[in-house]
Protein backbone atom coordinates (compact mmCIF):
# COMPACT_ATOMS: atom_id res chain seq x y z
CA UNK A 1 0.00 0.00 0.00
CA UNK A 2 2.87 2.36 0.74
CA UNK A 3 4.30 1.69 -2.72
CA UNK A 4 0.98 2.24 -4.37
CA UNK A 5 1.13 5.18 -6.77
CA UNK A 6 -2.54 4.88 -7.66
CA UNK A 7 -3.42 6.43 -4.29
CA UNK A 8 -2.38 9.73 -5.79
CA UNK A 9 -4.71 9.39 -8.80
CA UNK A 10 -7.76 11.10 -7.27
CA UNK A 11 -5.58 14.04 -6.40
CA UNK A 12 -3.95 14.08 -9.84
CA UNK A 13 -7.38 14.32 -11.46
CA UNK A 14 -8.34 17.08 -9.01
CA UNK A 15 -5.08 18.91 -9.66
CA UNK A 16 -5.51 18.73 -13.43
CA UNK A 17 -9.07 20.05 -13.33
CA UNK A 18 -8.92 22.58 -10.51
CA UNK A 19 -5.33 23.81 -10.44
CA UNK A 20 -3.84 23.41 -13.91
CA UNK A 21 -6.93 23.87 -16.09
CA UNK A 22 -8.10 27.15 -14.47
CA UNK A 23 -4.71 28.75 -15.05
CA UNK A 24 -4.70 27.57 -18.66
CA UNK A 25 -8.19 29.05 -19.04
CA UNK A 26 -6.85 32.38 -17.76
CA UNK A 27 -4.12 32.27 -20.41
CA UNK A 28 -6.67 31.33 -23.08
CA UNK A 29 -9.02 34.17 -22.10
CA UNK A 30 -6.13 36.62 -22.01
CA UNK A 31 -5.32 35.98 -25.65
CA UNK A 32 -8.81 35.71 -27.14
CA UNK A 33 -11.76 37.98 -27.85
CA UNK A 34 -15.20 37.35 -26.39
CA UNK A 35 -15.93 35.37 -29.55
CA UNK A 36 -12.89 33.16 -29.03
CA UNK A 37 -10.64 34.62 -31.74
CA UNK A 38 -6.93 35.19 -31.08
CA UNK A 39 -6.04 38.75 -30.11
CA UNK A 40 -3.41 40.80 -28.33
CA UNK A 41 -5.84 43.65 -27.69
CA UNK A 42 -6.51 42.53 -24.11
CA UNK A 43 -2.86 42.90 -23.22
CA UNK A 44 -2.34 46.16 -25.07
CA UNK A 45 -5.61 47.39 -23.56
CA UNK A 46 -3.91 47.45 -20.17
CA UNK A 47 -1.67 50.34 -21.27
CA UNK A 48 -4.02 53.07 -19.93
CA UNK A 49 -3.75 51.45 -16.52
CA UNK A 50 0.04 51.68 -16.32
CA UNK A 51 -0.32 54.19 -13.50
CA UNK A 52 -2.35 51.70 -11.47
CA UNK A 53 0.29 49.03 -11.96
CA UNK A 54 3.03 51.47 -11.03
CA UNK A 55 1.11 52.52 -7.91
CA UNK A 56 0.65 48.88 -6.87
CA UNK A 57 4.36 48.18 -7.21
CA UNK A 58 5.25 51.38 -5.40
CA UNK A 59 2.89 50.95 -2.45
CA UNK A 60 3.63 47.23 -2.07
CA UNK A 61 7.36 47.96 -2.33
CA UNK A 62 7.15 50.67 0.32
CA UNK A 63 5.12 48.40 2.62
CA UNK A 64 7.66 45.62 2.16
CA UNK A 65 10.60 47.85 3.03
CA UNK A 66 8.83 49.29 6.08
CA UNK A 67 7.94 45.77 7.23
CA UNK A 68 11.54 44.66 6.81
CA UNK A 69 12.91 47.60 8.79
CA UNK A 70 10.30 47.24 11.55
CA UNK A 71 10.51 43.46 11.75
CA UNK A 72 14.27 42.98 11.70
CA UNK A 73 14.95 44.19 15.26
CA UNK A 74 11.83 42.41 16.55
CA UNK A 75 12.99 39.11 15.11
CA UNK A 76 16.50 39.61 16.40
CA UNK A 77 15.37 40.44 19.94
CA UNK A 78 12.98 37.50 19.91
CA UNK A 79 15.66 35.09 18.74
CA UNK A 80 17.94 36.06 21.66
CA UNK A 81 15.35 35.57 24.40
CA UNK A 82 14.98 32.59 26.69
CA UNK A 83 13.14 29.69 25.04
CA UNK A 84 9.90 29.92 27.00
CA UNK A 85 9.75 33.69 26.57
CA UNK A 86 10.33 33.26 22.83
CA UNK A 87 7.35 30.95 22.73
CA UNK A 88 5.04 33.51 24.35
CA UNK A 89 6.32 36.35 22.15
CA UNK A 90 5.78 34.29 18.99
CA UNK A 91 2.22 33.63 20.11
CA UNK A 92 1.73 37.36 20.54
CA UNK A 93 3.02 37.97 17.01
CA UNK A 94 0.76 35.32 15.53
CA UNK A 95 -2.40 36.09 17.47
CA UNK A 96 -3.52 39.05 15.32
CA UNK A 97 -2.86 36.92 12.23
CA UNK A 98 -5.58 34.53 13.30
CA UNK A 99 -8.13 37.29 13.22
CA UNK A 100 -9.84 37.82 9.92
CA UNK A 101 -7.98 40.47 7.94
CA UNK A 102 -11.22 42.26 7.08
CA UNK A 103 -11.79 42.97 10.76
CA UNK A 104 -8.19 44.08 11.25
CA UNK A 105 -8.47 46.45 8.32
CA UNK A 106 -11.84 47.72 9.52
CA UNK A 107 -10.22 48.68 12.82
CA UNK A 108 -7.90 51.05 10.99
CA UNK A 109 -10.75 52.36 8.89
CA UNK A 110 -12.40 53.76 11.99
CA UNK A 111 -9.15 54.85 13.64
CA UNK A 112 -7.99 56.91 10.68
CA UNK A 113 -11.32 58.58 9.96
CA UNK A 114 -11.66 62.32 9.73
CA UNK A 115 -13.41 62.42 13.11
CA UNK A 116 -11.80 59.23 14.27
CA UNK A 117 -9.94 58.73 17.48
CA UNK A 118 -6.47 59.55 16.15
CA UNK A 119 -7.58 62.91 14.82
CA UNK A 120 -9.32 63.53 18.13
CA UNK A 121 -6.07 62.93 20.02
CA UNK A 122 -4.12 65.07 17.57
CA UNK A 123 -6.71 67.79 17.96
CA UNK A 124 -6.11 67.70 21.70
CA UNK A 125 -2.54 68.78 20.95
CA UNK A 126 -3.79 71.38 18.53
CA UNK A 127 -2.89 69.49 15.37
CA UNK A 128 -5.19 68.60 12.55
CA UNK A 129 -7.65 67.29 11.74
CA UNK A 130 -5.49 65.52 9.17
CA UNK A 131 -6.77 63.71 6.12
CA UNK A 132 -5.52 60.21 6.81
CA UNK A 133 -8.14 57.84 5.46
CA UNK A 134 -8.38 57.51 1.67
CA UNK A 135 -4.71 58.27 1.15
CA UNK A 136 -1.85 56.20 -0.22
CA UNK A 137 -0.29 56.33 3.23
CA UNK A 138 -3.34 54.66 4.75
CA UNK A 139 -3.07 51.86 2.19
CA UNK A 140 0.60 51.32 3.04
CA UNK A 141 -0.27 51.34 6.74
CA UNK A 142 -2.94 48.71 6.14
CA UNK A 143 -0.47 46.51 4.28
CA UNK A 144 2.16 46.88 7.00
CA UNK A 145 -0.33 46.15 9.76
CA UNK A 146 -1.74 43.08 8.04
CA UNK A 147 1.47 41.53 6.77
CA UNK A 148 4.10 42.48 9.39
CA UNK A 149 3.85 39.05 11.08
CA UNK A 150 4.67 37.44 7.72
CA UNK A 151 7.98 39.29 7.84
CA UNK A 152 8.74 38.70 11.51
CA UNK A 153 8.21 34.93 11.43
CA UNK A 154 10.60 33.92 8.60
CA UNK A 155 13.21 36.38 9.87
CA UNK A 156 12.92 34.88 13.33
CA UNK A 157 13.24 31.35 11.93
CA UNK A 158 16.44 32.32 10.14
CA UNK A 159 17.90 34.22 13.09
CA UNK A 160 17.17 31.67 15.77
CA UNK A 161 19.63 29.41 13.96
CA UNK A 162 22.46 31.96 14.25
CA UNK A 163 24.68 30.99 17.14
CA UNK A 164 25.35 33.67 19.77
CA UNK A 165 29.03 32.77 19.66
CA UNK A 166 29.27 33.93 16.04
CA UNK A 167 28.10 37.41 17.00
CA UNK A 168 30.43 37.45 19.99
CA UNK A 169 33.29 36.28 17.80
CA UNK A 170 32.66 39.09 15.35
CA UNK A 171 32.68 41.62 18.19
CA UNK A 172 35.78 40.09 19.78
CA UNK A 173 37.55 40.37 16.47
CA UNK A 174 36.86 44.08 16.40
CA UNK A 175 33.66 44.46 14.41
CA UNK A 176 31.39 47.26 15.62
CA UNK A 177 27.63 47.00 15.81
CA UNK A 178 27.24 48.13 12.22
CA UNK A 179 29.81 45.72 10.83
CA UNK A 180 28.44 42.82 12.84
CA UNK A 181 25.05 43.62 11.38
CA UNK A 182 26.11 43.97 7.76
CA UNK A 183 28.80 41.30 7.64
CA UNK A 184 27.38 38.62 9.95
CA UNK A 185 23.71 39.03 10.81
CA UNK A 186 22.29 40.14 7.48
CA UNK A 187 24.14 37.61 5.31
CA UNK A 188 23.22 34.80 7.68
CA UNK A 189 19.57 35.79 7.80
CA UNK A 190 19.33 36.30 4.02
CA UNK A 191 17.07 33.29 3.40
CA UNK A 192 14.66 34.69 5.99
CA UNK A 193 14.81 38.13 4.42
CA UNK A 194 14.06 36.63 1.01
CA UNK A 195 11.09 34.64 2.29
CA UNK A 196 9.80 37.61 4.26
CA UNK A 197 9.97 39.92 1.26
CA UNK A 198 7.97 37.50 -0.89
CA UNK A 199 5.44 36.84 1.85
CA UNK A 200 4.76 40.55 2.31
CA UNK A 201 5.13 41.75 -1.26
CA UNK A 202 2.94 39.18 -3.00
CA UNK A 203 -0.23 39.70 -0.93
CA UNK A 204 0.38 43.47 -0.83
CA UNK A 205 0.73 43.89 -4.57
CA UNK A 206 -2.36 41.82 -5.28
CA UNK A 207 -4.70 43.11 -2.56
CA UNK A 208 -7.97 44.79 -3.38
CA UNK A 209 -9.57 44.94 0.05
CA UNK A 210 -6.98 47.09 1.80
CA UNK A 211 -6.96 49.62 -1.01
CA UNK A 212 -10.75 49.70 -1.13
CA UNK A 213 -11.28 50.05 2.61
CA UNK A 214 -8.44 52.44 3.39
CA UNK A 215 -7.66 54.01 0.03
CA UNK A 216 -11.10 55.22 -0.99
CA UNK A 217 -11.65 55.46 -4.72
CA UNK A 218 -8.44 57.29 -5.54
CA UNK A 219 -5.93 54.59 -4.77
CA UNK A 220 -6.88 51.73 -7.07
CA UNK A 221 -4.44 48.83 -7.24
CA UNK A 222 -4.05 45.94 -9.69
CA UNK A 223 -6.27 43.80 -7.48
CA UNK A 224 -9.11 46.36 -7.70
CA UNK A 225 -8.79 46.45 -11.49
CA UNK A 226 -8.97 42.68 -11.76
CA UNK A 227 -11.89 42.48 -9.36
CA UNK A 228 -13.79 45.08 -11.40
CA UNK A 229 -13.33 42.99 -14.54
CA UNK A 230 -14.74 39.85 -12.93
CA UNK A 231 -17.39 41.00 -10.46
CA UNK A 232 -17.58 44.78 -10.85
CA UNK A 233 -19.20 47.07 -13.36
CA UNK A 234 -16.57 46.81 -16.10
CA UNK A 235 -17.28 43.09 -16.48
CA UNK A 236 -14.81 41.77 -19.06
CA UNK A 237 -13.27 38.35 -18.42
CA UNK A 238 -10.79 38.67 -21.26
CA UNK A 239 -9.22 41.93 -20.13
CA UNK A 240 -9.35 40.68 -16.54
CA UNK A 241 -7.46 37.55 -17.55
CA UNK A 242 -4.82 39.61 -19.31
CA UNK A 243 -4.37 41.68 -16.13
CA UNK A 244 -4.18 38.52 -14.02
CA UNK A 245 -1.53 37.16 -16.35
CA UNK A 246 0.51 40.33 -15.97
CA UNK A 247 0.15 40.18 -12.20
CA UNK A 248 1.41 36.58 -12.24
CA UNK A 249 4.45 37.71 -14.24
CA UNK A 250 5.15 40.47 -11.69
CA UNK A 251 4.90 37.97 -8.83
CA UNK A 252 7.12 35.44 -10.59
CA UNK A 253 9.73 38.10 -11.26
CA UNK A 254 9.69 39.16 -7.62
CA UNK A 255 10.05 35.58 -6.46
CA UNK A 256 12.91 34.74 -8.79
CA UNK A 257 14.70 37.90 -7.62
CA UNK A 258 14.36 37.03 -3.94
CA UNK A 259 15.21 33.40 -4.68
CA UNK A 260 18.58 34.25 -6.16
CA UNK A 261 19.19 36.60 -3.24
CA UNK A 262 18.52 33.85 -0.69
CA UNK A 263 20.56 31.24 -2.59
CA UNK A 264 23.65 33.32 -3.18
CA UNK A 265 24.03 34.15 0.45
CA UNK A 266 23.43 30.63 1.60
CA UNK A 267 26.28 29.54 -0.63
CA UNK A 268 28.39 32.38 0.70
CA UNK A 269 27.80 31.24 4.26
CA UNK A 270 28.61 27.62 3.51
CA UNK B 1 25.98 50.37 31.61
CA UNK B 2 25.67 50.12 27.88
CA UNK B 3 24.05 46.75 28.18
CA UNK B 4 21.38 48.09 30.55
CA UNK B 5 20.44 50.87 28.13
CA UNK B 6 20.38 48.33 25.36
CA UNK B 7 17.96 46.11 27.30
CA UNK B 8 15.68 49.08 28.02
CA UNK B 9 15.77 50.07 24.35
CA UNK B 10 14.85 46.53 23.34
CA UNK B 11 11.91 46.49 25.70
CA UNK B 12 10.69 49.88 24.52
CA UNK B 13 10.90 48.84 20.89
CA UNK B 14 9.02 45.59 21.44
CA UNK B 15 6.40 47.52 23.41
CA UNK B 16 5.86 49.90 20.51
CA UNK B 17 5.53 47.07 18.00
CA UNK B 18 3.13 45.11 20.15
CA UNK B 19 1.00 48.18 20.84
CA UNK B 20 0.88 48.67 17.09
CA UNK B 21 -0.47 45.13 16.81
CA UNK B 22 -2.93 45.28 19.66
CA UNK B 23 -4.11 48.87 20.13
CA UNK B 24 -6.48 48.81 17.13
CA UNK B 25 -8.01 45.58 18.42
CA UNK B 26 -8.28 47.04 21.92
CA UNK B 27 -9.97 50.21 20.67
CA UNK B 28 -12.50 48.13 18.75
CA UNK B 29 -13.17 46.02 21.82
CA UNK B 30 -13.68 49.13 23.96
CA UNK B 31 -16.11 50.73 21.54
CA UNK B 32 -18.06 47.50 21.11
CA UNK B 33 -19.48 48.33 24.57
CA UNK B 34 -20.29 51.93 23.67
CA UNK B 35 -23.91 52.96 23.99
CA UNK B 36 -23.95 55.37 21.05
CA UNK B 37 -22.61 54.72 17.62
CA UNK B 38 -19.90 57.29 18.19
CA UNK B 39 -16.39 56.05 17.79
CA UNK B 40 -14.64 58.82 19.65
CA UNK B 41 -16.72 59.47 22.76
CA UNK B 42 -17.67 56.77 25.21
CA UNK B 43 -21.24 57.55 26.20
CA UNK B 44 -22.10 54.56 28.32
CA UNK B 45 -21.73 50.85 28.76
CA UNK B 46 -23.98 48.42 26.91
CA UNK B 47 -24.19 44.85 25.64
CA UNK B 48 -26.65 46.00 22.97
CA UNK B 49 -24.37 45.33 20.01
CA UNK B 50 -23.57 41.84 21.20
CA UNK B 51 -27.26 41.04 21.51
CA UNK B 52 -27.84 42.49 18.06
CA UNK B 53 -25.04 40.36 16.75
CA UNK B 54 -26.39 37.13 18.17
CA UNK B 55 -29.85 37.96 16.83
CA UNK B 56 -28.52 38.81 13.39
CA UNK B 57 -29.79 35.89 11.33
CA UNK B 58 -27.54 36.70 8.38
CA UNK B 59 -24.41 36.50 10.49
CA UNK B 60 -25.56 33.31 12.17
CA UNK B 61 -26.38 31.67 8.84
CA UNK B 62 -23.01 32.73 7.50
CA UNK B 63 -21.29 31.35 10.58
CA UNK B 64 -22.94 27.94 10.22
CA UNK B 65 -22.20 27.87 6.51
CA UNK B 66 -18.55 28.68 7.17
CA UNK B 67 -18.22 26.04 9.86
CA UNK B 68 -19.95 23.34 7.80
CA UNK B 69 -18.00 24.24 4.70
CA UNK B 70 -14.71 24.21 6.60
CA UNK B 71 -15.44 20.80 8.13
CA UNK B 72 -16.42 19.31 4.76
CA UNK B 73 -13.53 20.88 2.85
CA UNK B 74 -10.95 19.99 5.49
CA UNK B 75 -12.17 16.39 5.65
CA UNK B 76 -12.10 15.90 1.87
CA UNK B 77 -8.75 17.68 1.54
CA UNK B 78 -7.20 15.66 4.37
CA UNK B 79 -8.31 12.29 3.00
CA UNK B 80 -7.48 13.01 -0.65
CA UNK B 81 -4.27 14.86 0.29
CA UNK B 82 -2.97 12.12 2.59
CA UNK B 83 -3.62 9.51 -0.08
CA UNK B 84 -1.89 11.76 -2.58
CA UNK B 85 1.13 12.22 -0.31
CA UNK B 86 1.54 8.43 -0.06
CA UNK B 87 1.11 7.96 -3.79
CA UNK B 88 3.48 10.78 -4.68
CA UNK B 89 6.03 9.43 -2.23
CA UNK B 90 5.99 6.12 -4.11
CA UNK B 91 6.75 7.82 -7.44
CA UNK B 92 10.07 8.31 -9.13
CA UNK B 93 11.86 11.60 -8.87
CA UNK B 94 10.77 13.36 -12.07
CA UNK B 95 6.99 12.87 -11.87
CA UNK B 96 7.19 13.69 -8.18
CA UNK B 97 8.95 16.98 -8.89
CA UNK B 98 6.43 17.92 -11.58
CA UNK B 99 3.45 17.18 -9.33
CA UNK B 100 4.99 19.04 -6.40
CA UNK B 101 5.63 22.08 -8.57
CA UNK B 102 2.06 22.20 -9.83
CA UNK B 103 0.77 21.71 -6.29
CA UNK B 104 2.82 24.70 -5.20
CA UNK B 105 0.97 26.99 -7.62
CA UNK B 106 -2.00 27.79 -5.37
CA UNK B 107 0.41 28.41 -2.48
CA UNK B 108 2.64 30.90 -4.28
CA UNK B 109 0.06 32.50 -6.57
CA UNK B 110 -1.68 35.58 -5.21
CA UNK B 111 -5.04 34.51 -3.84
CA UNK B 112 -6.87 36.75 -6.27
CA UNK B 113 -5.37 34.77 -9.18
CA UNK B 114 -6.49 31.46 -7.70
CA UNK B 115 -9.93 32.95 -7.09
CA UNK B 116 -10.28 34.44 -10.54
CA UNK B 117 -8.99 31.35 -12.35
CA UNK B 118 -11.39 29.07 -10.47
CA UNK B 119 -14.23 31.46 -11.22
CA UNK B 120 -13.42 31.30 -14.93
CA UNK B 121 -13.37 27.51 -14.76
CA UNK B 122 -16.79 27.51 -13.11
CA UNK B 123 -18.15 29.95 -15.68
CA UNK B 124 -16.89 27.74 -18.49
CA UNK B 125 -18.18 24.67 -16.67
CA UNK B 126 -21.61 26.24 -16.30
CA UNK B 127 -21.74 27.01 -20.02
CA UNK B 128 -20.74 23.42 -20.71
CA UNK B 129 -23.55 22.13 -18.52
CA UNK B 130 -26.07 24.40 -20.24
CA UNK B 131 -24.93 23.08 -23.59
CA UNK B 132 -25.18 19.53 -22.28
CA UNK B 133 -28.73 20.17 -21.12
CA UNK B 134 -29.66 21.54 -24.53
CA UNK B 135 -28.29 18.41 -26.12
CA UNK B 136 -30.07 16.17 -23.63
CA UNK B 137 -33.34 17.93 -24.33
CA UNK B 138 -32.98 17.40 -28.05
CA UNK B 139 -32.12 13.76 -27.63
CA UNK B 140 -35.38 13.34 -25.73
CA UNK B 141 -33.91 11.27 -22.91
CA UNK B 142 -35.76 13.32 -20.33
CA UNK B 143 -32.57 13.86 -18.31
CA UNK B 144 -31.25 17.11 -16.93
CA UNK B 145 -28.04 17.96 -15.11
CA UNK B 146 -28.02 20.79 -12.56
CA UNK B 147 -26.78 23.95 -14.22
CA UNK B 148 -26.52 26.51 -11.49
CA UNK B 149 -23.31 25.35 -9.86
CA UNK B 150 -22.37 28.67 -8.26
CA UNK B 151 -22.85 28.47 -4.53
CA UNK B 152 -22.18 25.52 -2.28
CA UNK B 153 -20.63 23.20 -4.94
CA UNK B 154 -18.18 25.82 -6.21
CA UNK B 155 -17.32 26.95 -2.68
CA UNK B 156 -16.56 23.40 -1.63
CA UNK B 157 -14.42 22.76 -4.71
CA UNK B 158 -12.51 26.01 -4.22
CA UNK B 159 -11.85 25.37 -0.54
CA UNK B 160 -10.72 21.78 -1.09
CA UNK B 161 -8.45 23.03 -3.86
CA UNK B 162 -6.59 25.58 -1.78
CA UNK B 163 -6.39 23.26 1.25
CA UNK B 164 -4.98 20.26 -0.64
CA UNK B 165 -1.41 21.54 -1.16
CA UNK B 166 -1.09 22.34 2.56
CA UNK B 167 -2.16 18.80 3.44
CA UNK B 168 0.31 17.26 1.00
CA UNK B 169 3.21 19.45 2.11
CA UNK B 170 2.43 18.68 5.75
CA UNK B 171 2.11 14.92 5.40
CA UNK B 172 4.90 14.27 2.87
CA UNK B 173 7.86 15.15 5.14
CA UNK B 174 6.42 12.95 7.90
CA UNK B 175 6.14 10.05 5.45
CA UNK B 176 9.72 10.48 4.36
CA UNK B 177 10.87 10.56 7.98
CA UNK B 178 9.01 7.37 8.79
CA UNK B 179 11.04 4.19 8.93
CA UNK B 180 9.82 2.08 6.00
CA UNK B 181 10.98 -1.02 7.88
CA UNK B 182 8.13 -0.59 10.35
CA UNK B 183 5.72 -1.15 7.51
CA UNK B 184 7.73 -4.06 6.15
CA UNK B 185 7.93 -5.64 9.59
CA UNK B 186 4.15 -5.43 9.89
CA UNK B 187 3.83 -7.21 6.54
CA UNK B 188 6.34 -9.87 7.59
CA UNK B 189 4.44 -10.46 10.78
CA UNK B 190 1.34 -11.29 8.82
CA UNK B 191 -0.54 -8.05 8.30
CA UNK B 192 -2.02 -7.51 4.90
CA UNK B 193 -1.09 -4.16 3.33
CA UNK B 194 -4.36 -2.60 4.44
CA UNK B 195 -3.91 -3.67 8.06
CA UNK B 196 -0.28 -2.61 8.00
CA UNK B 197 -1.36 0.80 6.80
CA UNK B 198 -4.10 1.38 9.33
CA UNK B 199 -2.28 -0.19 12.30
CA UNK B 200 1.28 0.97 11.69
CA UNK B 201 1.62 3.71 9.11
CA UNK B 202 -1.41 5.82 9.94
CA UNK B 203 -0.69 6.09 13.69
CA UNK B 204 2.86 7.04 12.77
CA UNK B 205 1.84 9.92 10.48
CA UNK B 206 -1.24 10.88 12.50
CA UNK B 207 0.23 14.06 14.05
CA UNK B 208 0.94 15.44 10.59
CA UNK B 209 -2.48 14.41 9.29
CA UNK B 210 -4.17 16.07 12.25
CA UNK B 211 -2.25 19.30 11.92
CA UNK B 212 -3.01 19.30 8.18
CA UNK B 213 -6.69 18.96 9.04
CA UNK B 214 -6.52 21.84 11.52
CA UNK B 215 -4.61 24.06 9.09
CA UNK B 216 -7.21 23.35 6.41
CA UNK B 217 -9.97 24.14 8.87
CA UNK B 218 -8.52 27.53 9.78
CA UNK B 219 -7.67 28.45 6.19
CA UNK B 220 -11.16 27.58 5.10
CA UNK B 221 -12.88 29.56 7.86
CA UNK B 222 -10.61 32.55 7.30
CA UNK B 223 -10.64 32.67 3.50
CA UNK B 224 -12.29 35.64 1.93
CA UNK B 225 -10.69 36.34 -1.44
CA UNK B 226 -11.05 32.95 -3.13
CA UNK B 227 -14.57 32.45 -1.73
CA UNK B 228 -15.55 35.92 -2.90
CA UNK B 229 -15.03 34.90 -6.52
CA UNK B 230 -16.69 31.51 -6.36
CA UNK B 231 -19.55 31.96 -3.94
CA UNK B 232 -22.34 33.14 -6.22
CA UNK B 233 -24.93 34.48 -3.79
CA UNK B 234 -23.80 32.40 -0.84
CA UNK B 235 -22.40 34.27 2.13
CA UNK B 236 -19.64 32.71 4.18
CA UNK B 237 -18.72 34.46 7.41
CA UNK B 238 -15.87 36.54 5.89
CA UNK B 239 -18.11 37.54 2.99
CA UNK B 240 -20.86 38.72 5.32
CA UNK B 241 -18.26 40.56 7.40
CA UNK B 242 -17.19 42.26 4.20
CA UNK B 243 -20.73 43.35 3.42
CA UNK B 244 -21.06 44.64 6.98
CA UNK B 245 -17.89 46.72 6.69
CA UNK B 246 -19.26 48.38 3.57
CA UNK B 247 -21.63 50.27 5.83
CA UNK B 248 -19.77 53.06 7.49
CA UNK B 249 -20.81 52.70 11.09
CA UNK B 250 -21.61 49.32 12.54
CA UNK B 251 -20.65 48.61 16.16
CA UNK B 252 -21.81 45.05 15.52
CA UNK B 253 -18.59 44.52 13.60
CA UNK B 254 -16.68 45.61 16.71
CA UNK B 255 -18.63 43.15 18.78
CA UNK B 256 -17.94 40.42 16.26
CA UNK B 257 -14.20 41.18 16.24
CA UNK B 258 -14.08 41.06 19.99
CA UNK B 259 -15.92 37.76 20.12
CA UNK B 260 -13.67 36.27 17.45
CA UNK B 261 -10.55 37.52 19.19
CA UNK B 262 -11.63 35.96 22.47
CA UNK B 263 -12.50 32.66 20.78
CA UNK B 264 -9.13 32.52 19.03
CA UNK B 265 -7.30 33.50 22.19
CA UNK B 266 -8.97 30.78 24.22
CA UNK B 267 -8.29 28.16 21.53
CA UNK B 268 -4.61 29.11 21.49
CA UNK B 269 -4.33 29.16 25.27
CA UNK B 270 -6.10 25.81 25.46
CA UNK B 271 -3.87 24.09 22.88
CA UNK B 272 -0.84 25.61 24.56
CA UNK B 273 -1.88 24.27 27.93
CA UNK B 274 -2.43 20.85 26.37
CA UNK B 275 0.96 20.99 24.70
CA UNK B 276 2.83 21.88 27.84
CA UNK B 277 0.97 19.21 29.80
CA UNK B 278 1.92 16.68 27.14
CA UNK B 279 5.48 17.94 27.30
CA UNK B 280 5.65 17.58 31.08
CA UNK B 281 4.17 14.10 30.86
CA UNK B 282 6.80 13.07 28.36
CA UNK B 283 9.52 14.51 30.56
CA UNK B 284 8.25 12.54 33.52
CA UNK B 285 7.73 9.38 31.52
CA UNK B 286 11.42 9.31 30.68
CA UNK B 287 11.37 10.84 27.22
CA UNK B 288 8.93 8.49 25.54
CA UNK B 289 8.33 9.35 21.91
Amino acid sequence: MLKNKSLAYPYLVWMAIFIAAPLLIVVYFAFTTAEGKFTLNNLTGIAPYTAVFARSLLLAGAATIICLVMAYPVSYFLSRMRANKQHIMLMLVMLPMWMNFLLRTYAWMTLLEKNGIINKILGFFGIGPLQMINTAGAVILGMVYNYLPYMILPLYTAMVKIDDSLIEAAQDLGAGTWRTLTRVLIPMSAPGIATGITMVFVPSVSTFIISRMLGGGGNMLIGDLIELQFLGNSLNYNVGSAMSLLLMVVVLLCMSLTNTMGDEDVEGVI
Amino acid sequence: MKSRHWKALQKAYLCIIFSFFYLPIAVMAAFSFNQSKSRTVFTGFTFKWYLDLFRNQRILDALWLSLGLALAAATVATVVGTMAAIGINAMRKTPRAIINNISYLPVVNPEIITGVSLMLLFVVGKQGLTALNGWLEQSGLGLRVPEDIFGLPTLLIAHVTFCLPYVIFNVSPKLRQMDIRLYEAALDLGCNPRQAFFKVVLPEIMPAVLSAFLISLTYSIDDFIISYFSSGNMQTLPISIYSMTRRKVSPEVYALSTVMFLVILSIILFTNAMDSRQYKKEQKGGGRG
